[in-house]
């Protein structure tokens, strides 16, 4: 049963380029209407997994379900997915018009139909007006959008995008995250995106798969993602945080920067090392005297927003974000509740590098 | 000073590039026979051009041939282009090398070997061996200017395509080919005028019987040169230099 609300399952796929290999053995399934992000540094195999549900490449192993279906050997003209691509890949030939309509003339959709649904497109990504202009006269932001009503023209069950904010400018980049997020809400359509960075990835996806070296490292919603990170890796790419190694004393009491904190994790047994996570902003800083541990501020940042303040407490230097800043070299006694320290198991390459 | 030595030297070259083509165009409207002595204004050799059989049918298969082999080179050289540009790196350069190879090659080399072939294939010379062999030196140069293009597209252009419901057929002729129709066009009269202009290549791929206008004036230049040459020289000049003119514009447009 819960097999069938799954649009698109990737089983056991793994890629190699001429005796590299780039994915390895990826298990992951899109529900009908999510909005899931591939994530991770570049390198890490998302590109290519996105491709391999376009249809641009054939997995070396494992199968692609579409629909329950297999669709592994289908070419991507034959597929119900449409792609967004990096720098966009619009037609020059052929002016905006003609771009969203590409599609659709493939179809043998009565032209009446093409020129209304070609209206409707580019009101929906506010370009009315823009038909007849040719695709070199706009401007990244508009190419984008082009792009975006080229793809969704043609109704797809699914949307791939390939980093498509890459090479917009900050403010740019924002605003469209928010718009690509209502339109897929809007829309009711399954989005795939591709992306490097977290703040986006956290911002609009349902799920986030974090990925490094071709393993998918943690699946998840971005909530989870972030206060729950599965290893050091993810805990580091996604958000800012202190990583430190520390022994788990015993069930919900965990010893780190020379003190034993309470928290509210068990199950790792007693004594084991394991990797704590703790963010920045979850750091309190307290009076010298009340705190569980204390420590000399190193240096002190303004961020805008908050301050960033290293806090050097003998064994490891603490990052800590707060709206009130303390001066360079004071003493300050930090908290930490324990529900903001999050315990991992250690990843088992660095572990096995320490031995 | 300066600025005219820099300015005469121009002229000088100009007027050694020029002064004998001009003569041959002024010689063209002589009214005798005489190629020393002006003997007043006529277009009589030009009259005499247009009713002389033989030289009409060599423009004929000159023309002819040009054509032909601007078509078949140009389809050749696109889908040869097109082919190499979605090769991998390695072969890539491979193919790139054998394609620009018989460009460097000397007219005369690419011509008696073609005729070797011939002869050891047992082909008859005549008027199929000269166009096969003009589609053979023209082809890389229409490969030459189509990759260009090629290379300038978004590499997922064809992509895209295919990601919109087309076949890859499709994708060529609706995306790739309009893509780099500037290439193509400019490959095209590179054909063409390279065709037009070949001496060598035809004279050892053709019969006697099939002459095109470079092999007919180099055996009349034997018996000493018909005036009526010169009026054709004239116009052959005439008109390789607009198709030139055309394929320079385009080029510096491109850019």
């Amino acid at each position: 049963m819960i097999e069938q609300e799954h649009l698109i399952d990737l089983k056991n796929i793994s890629k190699d380029f001429d005796g590299t290999t780039v994915l390895k053995n990826i298990n992951l399934y899109v529900r009908k209407k999510e909005f899931v992000t591939l994530l991770g540094p570049s390198g890490c195999g998302k590109t290519t997994t996105l491709r391999i549900i376009g249809g641009f490449e054939y997995p070396s192993e494992g199968t692609v379900y579409f629909e329950g279906k297999d669709i592994t050997n289908l070419p991507p003209y034959k597929r119900r997915v449409n792609t967004v691509f990096q720098k966009y890949a619009l037609f020059p030939h052929l002016n905006v018009r003609d771009n969203i309509a590409f599609g659709l003339k493939i179809a043998k959709v009565p032209r009446d139909e093409i020129n209304k649904r070609v209206d409707r497109m580019l009101d929906l990504v506010n370009l009315s007006g823009y038909g007849k202009r040719k695709v070199d006269q706009l401007s990244g932001g508009q190419q984008q959008r082009i792009a975006i009503a080229r793809a969704l023209v043609n109704e797809p069950e699914v949307l791939l995008l390939d980093e498509p904010l890459g090479a917009l400018d900050l403010k740019l980049r924002k605003e469209m995250q928010l718009e690509l997020k209502s339109m897929q809400q809007r829309l009711g359509i399954t989005f795939i995106y591709v992306t490097h960075d977290q703040e986006e990835a956290l911002t609009m996806s349902d799920t986030v798969v974090v990925m490094r070296d071709g393993h998918i490292l943690q699946i998840g919603d971005p909530k989870r993602i972030y206060d729950e990170p599965a290893n050091a890796f993810v805990a580091d790419f996604i958000g800012e945080s202190n990583i430190m190694r520390g022994i788990m004393v015993r069930d919900e009491l965990v010893h780190f920067s020379g003190y034993d904190f309470p928290c509210v994790d068990s199950g790792f047994g007693e004594g084991v090392p394991v990797d704590v996570v703790v963010r920045p902003e979850d750091i309190m800083l307290v009076g010298e005297d009340i705190g569980q541990i204390s420590g000399v501020v190193k240096s002190v940042l303004f961020k805008g927003v908050h301050y960033e303040m290293m806090i050097d407490v003998g064994e490891t230097t603490l990052k800590v974000h707060s709206t009130v800043m303390q001066p360079q070299g004071s003493r300050v006694g930090i908290n930490i509740v324990p529900y903001n320290i999050h315990i991992m198991k250690p990843m088992v390459k660095e572990a096995s590098a320490n031995v | 000073m300066m600025k005219f030595l820099k300015r005469f030297y121009l002229g000088l070259i100009l007027v050694f590039l020029y002064v004998p083509i001009g003569v041959l165009i002024v010689q063209s409207f002589n009214a005798g026979k005489s190629r020393v002595k002006w003997e007043g204004f006529s277009l009589r050799w030009y009259e005499e051009l247009f009713h002389d059989a033989r030289i009409m049918n060599a423009l004929y298969v000159t023309v002819s041939i040009a054509l032909l082999a601007m078509i078949a080179a140009t389809i050749l050289g696109t889908l040869a282009a097109i082919g190499i540009y979605s090769m991998k790196k390695r072969p890539q350069a491979l193919m790139m090398t054998l394609t620009n190879l018989p460009n460097t090659m000397p007219d005369i080399v690419t011509g008696i070997s073609l005729m070797l072939l011939f002869l050891f294939t047992k082909v008859e010379r005549g008027y199929i061996t000269m166009l096969l062999a003009h589609i053979a030196f023209d082809t890389p140069y229409v490969i030459l200017s189509v990759l260009p293009k090629l290379k300038q597209m978004n590499k997922h252009t064809y992509e895209a395509a295919l990601d919109l419901g087309a076949t890859p057929a499709y994708a060529i002729t609706h995306v790739i080919i309009p893509e780099c129709k500037q290439g193509i066009i400019t490959g095209a009269m590179l054909a063409f005028t390279l065709s037009i202009d070949d001496f060598t290549i035809s004279y050892f791929t053709t019969s006697p019987l099939i002459q095109n206008l470079s092999t007919l004036i180099y055996s009349a230049a034997r018996k000493g040169i018909e005036p009526s040459l010169n009026a054709l020289s004239a116009l052959m000049f005439i008109a390789l230099l607009i198709l030139l003119l055309i394929v320079n514009h385009r080029t510096a447009e491109s850019k």
